[in-house]
Parts: structure tokens; C-alpha cells; sequence
């Protein structure tokens, strides 16, 4: 008699509850993106593809000085300097393994010239691993953003702690 | 004569188109519903709002493969599907969609035949039709396969007695086996436009019908024989291209025929006021299969044991009492 | 030859055609479809005679209880065809073989000449009343004159599923070997106990 009791109470009112819930979530908005149609605009501090910047008159602001090499866990970064004819170091080679990168920022903080930074893109996938070896060429286009909010802090950062060479 | 041969071939013809898209766009509405209760969006990249993705399945399914596995027994194979699909259409052939209308001056019964034993025909039809899923169950050379056709039938058997003995409440205050009977049975002039409507009249009946009729057509909760959390695919686990496509269209034939049977039994059918009849039936069937996909959305699957108990020791009484309560209630006050 | 003969004909000729391809299938599922076939056919038949309801009900319990239990069964033993399905029987003698055939044909001969056909009042061989054969007569004939033998019948089946379910649980019907609740007593396990 309990149990059939219990029975009737669950048909009742147990399963409507369980029916309303299913209904509740049939009025919401979904929270699914649109995804390849509509892209989340990602946080500002978000670490993406790799840049590597100029200075304004267009030289490249990397001297290949390896610190950035040397900070990677993922040991993903490879680099050969060459020397310019007005005697400065500069990269001939600048590679990062994008299938070793762990997108941790270590360079972008390893950096004394403020010349790698990473910014917002998030799309990689490509159809062969060939493919995910970033040379200079790619890295060196403008970046979208001019104020990197990360540089900013970097630079609070710096005032106080010192820059990598002086704290090494 | 002529002109009744060709009356009913048209209306057969136009019943079949209109159970296939609808089996199409069950399948869309389907997606859609689920994805919005799992708040999702759904298929949204075919047409507006993803509207013809049915389409696109359709032809994705039809340009694929028929990849027949080695070991099949090749003749059951082949006929499974066919006795699947088949009496899944042929319920249709009995239920009155609308009351009779006047087209090009010739008076067209809403139904294309009114047999005056379409009940039991309903019942034979939706009984035959666990032979293709049996059939495919057994003749793939698949474990999956095996124990999907073995669960479907003991399912099915045990679930086909609660769910004719749920009708017979009906049957017994309606003293006819004729779905047009029963429908104009149903008719009521007044403002309560539902007051004579049998899910009224048999609360439990159609609640045993409800059930029932999910657990027949294979439904989620009652989904055991195509579980594909432990069944990959169940029955059709060894079926591809179009012969998978008719296995599809078949269950989702089945639900619209069981919705369709469902509101002509229990919802007044194509009764109601200020809209013509079709439409009612159309809403009425609407409301029907959102709430098998509803359901779906909002529990859980059964355990086998848990179905054999709930089938044998819940709704078999359940459905016995309903028959016993109901004669008992027309022999002392009918 | 008018269509109701036509239809006939080939409804009979489908429904005998079915029965002998069952009994000829060393497959025993095929058998069962031929047998679904076959009792198909004979719906058709009976709804020819005015019988409709014996045609519905012929399908709703024949084709779709009855034979899809059998299919259950024959998928749960997994029987598959077997050519040597007949190799251990006893092979009967010359005379047995031709002799239980032909007293089963004279037999048959006798049943339809002397009991069914005299008294047979059929849509094929002459008229019948209005409603012969529809659900409400045969309800009244079931539940009036024929309510003994009904009921004897359903004791009958009872009978037999009790037979089948004292059959079935013998076997298991033993103490239990070992403890499955904390606290119950549990003989010492046998090595000679199997599963």
C-alpha cells in the first residue's frame, strides 16, 4: 500500500517536476555559440598566435638574444642570429613548434625587447604538420591590436622587479 | 467506379507524401526540441534555421555506401527493412484525418478506407511491425544486432497486451471498432468543445496508452533495442545507406502513426471548433509528438529488468483494472 | 472469374504454398516466415468469407504474439541452419513413411467432404447474413452458447503455463550455495558445483 502510494506520488508530482525542468530549459536562450559564424570575443589577457613586432621605423625589435629559447618549458622555440651591416644581431631563423607550444607567455615575459607577444587568435588547425612550424614571415605581419594590455602590466612589472637580465 | 479508384489512389498518394515529410520534419523537430531543452541550438546551417537539413540527410543517406557485412543471412537482410517501413504506413490506412469534404463537386470521405474493425487493424499492424526490427536483429552477423532484435521482441510482446487492453476501455463505451465511429462519437456542440473527448472519460487509459504506445514504437525511455550507449546501434547496427534510411523512416512513421491512432482514440480526432478539422488533427498530432520528444528529452533510460517489471506488474494490471473498472461502470450506469 | 474468386485463388494458393515451404526449411527461421506468409494469406481468406474478425485476430495474436515468441525463443537458442538437423533421428520404415501420409490425406478427405461442405455457409459458396462473422456476433455466439467450452479452453491454457512454469523452475529451485546477505550461513563451496 506504501509503496503503491509512493508510486502515484511519483507520477503526480515527481515526473511533472522532471517535465517542468526539461520546459524550463526549453524557453531559455541556448548557450551555445554559433560558433564558426559568431566568435567569442576572447579576454583581453588571452595568449593566442605568436607576434613578433617592429620598431616604427621597421626594423625588427628581436635580436635573437635566445632568452625567450631558454624561458620555453615546452622547449618549442628555435632560432639562428645573423649579424646586419650595421653590426646589429638579428634572427635569420625564428621557429616556433606550434604542436610543442603550451601558449604559456614564459617568452612574452623572457623577452628584454619587448619583441614577442601573443595575441588573440585561437584557430590553428591545419591539414598538415608541416603546417604548425611558424617561421618569421608568419609572425612578423601587423598585429590588429596596437595596445597589448599584457605589455602594460609587463612594463609595471619590470619597474618594480627589474628586467630578466638584471634580476639573472 | 473510376472515379473511386482514382479518389482513393489520390488520397493514398497524398497521405504517403504527407507521412514521409512528416517523418522528415519529425526528425528535424526532433533535434531542434532536444537541443533547446539541453540548451543547445540544434541543426542551423541547411536553409534557414537549418529547416531543410532533413533534405540534406536524405541525400547524404542516399549517396552512401550499401555496405552489406560478410556472414548476413542475405534474404532476411534484404526483407527486414521492407517489413519494417511497410505496416508502418499501413496503420495510416485506417485513420480518419478529416471529416468528409467537398473537392471539384465530389464528396471525399476524411479517411481512405473506414473499416469497421480498424482498431484491431491497428493493433495487427503495429504488431506486425517488430518483424523488421526482429528480422534485422537476427539476420546481421552482429552480437549488437543479436541482443537488440532478442530485447525488442520480448519488449514488444509484453508491452502489446497493456497497450491493446488500454483501448478496450474505449471500445467498450463506444460499442464500435470503427475509428470513424469512435471520432464522431467524440463531436460535442457545446463551449466544452473536450468534453466528449475519451481522455475525459478514460484518464487512465489513455495514460496506459501514452506509455504503451512509446514502449511499442521503441522509443527513449523504452529504447532498449537500439541503446546505443551499450548497443552501438541496436538492430540496424549492420545497415547503411538507404536500407538504414528505411529503418528511420520507419520509426519515425511508427510515432506519427501512433500519435495519429492516439488522437483519434483519446483527443477527439479531427474535432474541434472554429478551425477546420485537418488542422485541428494536424495540432493535435503536433502536440502528441512533442511530447514523445519531450519525454525523450527528460528521462533517462530504462534497465532491462526495470521495463519487464514495470510492463508486467505496473501497466498490465494497471490496464486490466481500467477494462474491468470501465465494464463495471457501463453495466451499472450506462 | 470474378475478382472475389481471383483474389481467392491466389490468397489460397499463397497460404498452401507457404505451409509446405515451412515444413521443407531446414532454417528455422525461414520457417517461421513462410508461416507468417501463410497465415497471412489465410487472413485474407477469412476476410473473403465475411470472417473479418477471425482475419484481424488471426493476425493480432497468430503472426504477431504467437510466431514472434517463436522467433524469440529461435534467437535466444541461436538455431541456425543446420544440415544435420536430421542426422541422429531414427529413420522410419518404407511403410511408415507412405502410410501416415496417405491416412492423413484420406482423413483430410473425409473432414472436408462429409463435415465442412454440407454445412459450410460461406461468402464462396452461398449467402450469409448480414454480419456473419463481425465482432459483435461472434462476441454474442463466444459469451452465450459457446461460454462453457470458453472457459474450459482458458483453463486449459492456465493449466498448461503452470505446467511450463513448474517444468522451468525445477532445476533452480534448490537452496542457494552460498551467503549473499551478510549474516546467512553458507555451506562450504563445492568444486564440483558448475556456474
Amino acid at each position: 500500500m506504501k509503496d503503491i502510494l509512493k508510486a502515484i506520488g511519483n507520477v503526480f508530482i515527481k515526473m511533472p517536476q522532471g517535465f517542468l525542468v526539461t520546459l524550463k530549459y526549453f524557453f531559455k536562450k541556448p548557450v551555445t555559440l554559433d560558433y564558426p559564424r559568431k566568435k567569442k570575443p576572447m579576454v583581453p589577457r588571452y595568449r593566442g598566435k605568436h607576434y613578433l613586432e617592429r620598431y616604427d621605423d621597421g626594423t625588427e625589435r628581436c635580436v635573437c638574444c635566445g632568452l625567450c629559447a631558454a624561458a620555453c618549458p615546452a622547449d618549442a622555440i628555435y632560432m639562428e642570429p645573423e649579424e646586419t651591416e650595421k653590426g646589429e644581431r638579428k634572427a635569420k631563423v625564428y621557429e616556433i613548434n606550434l604542436l610543442r607550444c603550451i601558449f604559456c607567455g614564459f617568452c612574452e615575459e623572457a623577452c628584454p625587447e619587448e619583441a614577442i607577444f601573443l595575441g588573440q587568435e585561437y584557430e590553428f588547425s591545419a591539414d598538415a604538420r608541416n603546417k604548425f612550424l611558424w617561421t618569421k614571415q608568419d609572425m612578423l605581419v601587423p598585429h590588429p591590436r596596437k595596445d597589448n594590455p599584457f605589455k602594460r602590466i609587463l612594463r609595471r612589472v619590470r619597474k618594480v622587479y627589474g628586467t630578466p637580465e638584471a634580476t639573472r | 467506379m473510376l472515379e473511386m479508384i482514382l479518389i482513393s489512389s489520390a488520397k493514398v498518394i497524398a497521405v504517403i507524401l504527407a507521412v514521409l515529410t512528416g517523418c522528415a520534419y519529425a526528425t528535424y523537430m526532433e533535434r531542434k526540441v532536444v537541443a533547446y531543452m539541453q540548451h543547445r541550438i540544434g541543426p542551423s546551417y541547411a536553409g534557414p534555421y537549418g529547416l531543410l537539413q532533413p533534405l540534406a540527410d536524405a541525400v547524404k543517406l542516399a549517396f552512401k555506401e550499401d555496405i552489406v557485412p560478410d556472414g548476413v543471412e542475405r534474404i532476411t537482410y534484404a526483407i527486414a527493412p521492407i517489413a519494417s517501413f511497410v505496416p508502418a504506413m499501413l496503420i495510416f490506412a485506417v485513420v480518419p484525418f478529416s471529416s468528409d469534404f467537398t473537392f471539384f463537386g465530389y464528396d471525399i470521405p476524411g479517411v481512405i478506407s473506414d473499416l469497421n474493425i480498424g482498431v484491431l487493424y491497428v493493433l495487427a499492424m503495429t504488431s506486425l511491425g517488430i518483424y523488421g526490427i526482429v528480422l534485422a536483429g537476427w539476420s546481421s552477423p552482429s552480437k549488437y544486432s543479436l541482443m537488440g532484435g532478442i530485447r525488442s521482441s520480448a519488449q514488444m510482446i509484453s508491452y502489446e497486451i497493456s497497450y491493446g487492453l488500454s483501448i478496450v476501455g474505449i471500445l467498450i463505451i463506444g460499442n464500435s471498432l470503427s475509428l470513424t465511429d469512435i471520432v464522431s462519437q467524440q463531436a460535442s456542440e457545446s463551449w466544452l468543445f473536450f468534453g466528449n473527448w475519451y481522455i475525459v472519460k478514460q484518464p487512465l487509459g489513455f495514460l496506459l496508452y501514452l506509455v504503451c504506445a512509446i514502449a511499442e514504437t521503441n522509443r527513449a525511455p523504452f529504447d532498449l533495442p537500439e541503446a546505443e550507449s551499450e548497443l552501438v546501434g541496436g538492430y540496424h547496427t549492420e545497415y547503411s545507406s538507404m536500407r538504414f534510411s528505411m529503418f528511420f523512416i520507419a520509426e519515425y512513421a511508427y510515432m506519427i502513426g501512433v500519435a495519429t491512432v492516439g488522437t483519434t482514440l483519446f483527443l477527439g480526432g479531427w474535432n474541434g471548433p472554429f478551425l477546420p478539422p485537418i488542422v485541428w488533427f494536424v495540432i493535435k498530432v503536433f502536440m502528441f509528438m512533442f511530447f514523445y520528444i519531450w519525454l525523450r528529452a527528460t528521462f533517462p533510460r530504462f534497465r532491462y529488468d526495470q521495463l519487464m517489471q514495470f510492463g508486467w506488474k505496473v501497466l498490465f494490471p494497471l490496464a486490466l483494472l481500467n477494462t474491468m473498472g470501465t465494464a463495471a461502470w457501463v453495466v451499472l450506469f450506462g | 472469374m470474378t475478382i472475389d474468386y481471383t483474389i481467392f485463388l491466389i490468397s489460397a494458393a499463397v497460404a498452401v504454398f507457404g505451409a509446405t515451404m515451412m515444413i521443407m526449411q531446414r532454417n528455422p527461421v525461414a520457417s517461421v516466415l513462410y508461416l507468417i506468409v501463410s497465415l497471412v494469406a489465410q487472413a485474407v481468406v477469412y476476410v473473403q468469407l465475411g470472417a473479418i474478425f477471425m482475419g484481424a485476430i488471426l493476425i493480432v495474436v497468430y503472426a504477431g504474439a504467437i510466431l514472434v515468441l517463436f522467433l524469440f525463443v529461435i534467437m535466444l537458442l541461436n538455431l541456425r541452419a543446420n544440415p544435420e538437423l536430421s542426422a541422429g533421428m531414427p529413420t522410419l520404415s518404407w511403410f511408415t513413411r507412405t502410410a501416415v501420409p496417405v491416412l492423413l490425406i484420406v482423413e483430410l478427405y473425409f473432414v472436408i467432404d462429409r463435415v465442412m461442405l454440407p454445412s459450410a455457409p460461406t461468402g464462396m459458396l452461398g449467402e450469409v447474413e448480414d454480419n456473419f462473422g463481425a465482432v459483435h456476433d461472434v462476441a454474442i455466439k463466444m459469451f452465450t452458447d459457446y461460454l462453457y467450452p470458453m472457459q474450459l479452453t482458458g483453463v486449459l491454457l492456465l493449466v498448461a503455463v503452470v505446467g511450463a512454469v513448474v517444468i522451468a523452475r525445477r532445476e533452480t529451485a534448490e537452496p542457494r550455495k552460498t551467503a549473499v546477505n551478510p549474516g546467512d550461513k553458507a555451506e562450504k563451496p563445492s568444486n564440483t558445483v558448475a556456474g
